[in-house]
């Protein structure tokens, strides 16, 4: 497996790959961009923000979803909290359009969706409280997330689906910091639905600040 | 003691309450009780949030939707938990498209009525805005209209609590709306009998999940 390593013209002030199913907290300070690498296509990047000096004023995915009158995110989209202060702008977009209503798998929900042989499998929120624990983010500041490069139609006759990605090798995705963010992230490790293409695989993170 | 024999020993009183636009409110309703919302004027909204029987289990949108396959709230839906349980059921509306797409704009009314049970902006999950409808466009980015002439006054809708639940509602207008708020009558009470809509086999599993851990 040959990976083609991204350098840009100034230093990152962070790389690193985050393995299929495992997950990453990262501190973005105000003005610093992180840009997420789909380095194999196809995988969803379960991601939350938080205002890192109050962790309550967080990431509000039908907030979001309001202010811009559209579902779907994508490069200006205003990622924005319950208080509606703006925590970041997706400021970079290869990919062309990101879900934020399809919420993250957990081991729960896996057995409502597909039956109780997933109920030990492993799960974004497994991997949302293992990460943000470390930032005080428990059980009760768990938001609705940005599933970065997930396909999830919705229709105009009120339905909903989950689909094959958009994404492809390489594609990315870049955010900008509107304040000093926490950015809690989990490379889903789904492997019941289309969303990470049967197959999860790892994505690179990629900071500038 | 013995009690005073009653007509039908089974059925608790109906309770009533007339909301009006503009204000928050909250309650208590017991698992197997009903709760019945009817729209008092053409334009109403009622913004709800709900939390589970353990007061840390709260109504998770994402799971509702994508467990159902549905992006609105509809009858013959189970409204679920962030852990997978069943909070409540849609029993029966007059509308077949509550939104639950649009959020809420900051409501420090309804944070009072989250705060009153201990709770607070952490507590602020997916609310679901009865009687609105918020429509989706077939293009690229699933752009979205507020529908103005949804609900009319008498439209109703009823819930059926799957766990004892707390219910935290607002009659602020729809953050998308430019009609005046209009207020919402519950009534709560014990049905006579508590048959389940026809619902997805995933329903059906929250459902009886709930059933064998807590209800
Ligand atoms: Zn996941």
């Amino acid at each position: 497996m040959t990976v083609t390593s991204t350098t840009a013209t100034t230093a990152a002030s962070l790389d690193t790959v985050v393995e299929a199913g495992d997950g990453a907290l990262v501190t973005v300070p105000s003005g610093g961009r992180l840009r997420i690498v789909d380095l194999h296509g196809n995988q969803a990047v379960d991601t939350l923000f938080y205002d890192a000096h109050d962790i309550d004023n967080r990431y509000s995915a039908f907030d979001t979803i309001r202010e811009q009158r559209a579902v779907f995110l994508t490069t200006g989209s205003r990622l924005v909290s319950t208080r509606l202060d703006e925590l970041a702008v997706i400021t970079d977009d290869t990919c062309g359009r990101h879900d934020t209503v399809g919420g993250a798998c957990s081991q729960e929900s896996n057995v409502i969706r597909y039956g109780e042989f997933t109920r030990h499998q492993h799960a974004c929120r497994q991997t949302f409280l293992r990460y943000g624990a470390k930032a005080g983010i428990g059980q009760r500041h768990l938001a609705h997330n940005v599933n970065f490069f997930m396909n999830v139609p919705v229709t105009s006759s009120g339905g909903l689906t989950f689909e094959d990605g958009l994404s492809a090798p390489g594609k990315y995705v870049e955010i900008t910091a509107s304040r000093d963010l926490f950015v809690l992230i989990s490379n889903c490790p789904q492997v019941n639905n289309p969303c990470n293409g049967w197959d999860p695989t790892p994505i690179q993170l990629l900071g500038r600040w | 003691m013995t009690p005073a024999a009653t007509p039908n020993p089974t059925l608790t009183p109906a309770h009533t309450h007339e909301v009006p636009g503009a204000v928050a409110w909250s309650a208590p309703v017991r698992a197997g009780r009903t709760v019945t919302l009817t729209a008092l004027a053409d334009g109403a909204n009622a913004t709800m949030l709900m939390i589970g029987a353990d007061r840390l289990d709260r109504l998770n949108i994402p799971d509702t939707l994508k467990s159902q396959m549905s992006a609105r709230i509809k009858p013959g839906m189970v409204l679920m938990s962030d852990r997978g349980l069943a909070l409540a059921t849609v029993t029966a509306s007059s509308l077949d498209w509550h939104d639950c797409l649009t959020g809420a704009l900051p409501d420090q009314l309804l944070l009072l009525e989250l705060t009153k049970h201990g709770f607070g902006e952490a507590d602020l999950h997916a609310c679901i805005n009865f009687f609105s409808k918020v429509s989706v466009a077939d293009d690229p980015r699933a752009s979205l209209t507020y529908v103005p002439d949804h609900a009319h006054a008498g439209d109703t809708v009823t819930l059926r609590a799957d766990q004892d639940l707390l219910i935290f509602l607002s009659t602020a207008p729809h953050a998308l709306s430019d009609e005046p708020a209009a207020g919402v009558a519950v009534q709560i009470e014990t049905p006579a009998h508590t048959d389940d809509p026809e619902l997805r086999e995933e329903a059906t599993r929250a459902l009886r999940l709930t059933r064998e851990l807590i209800a």
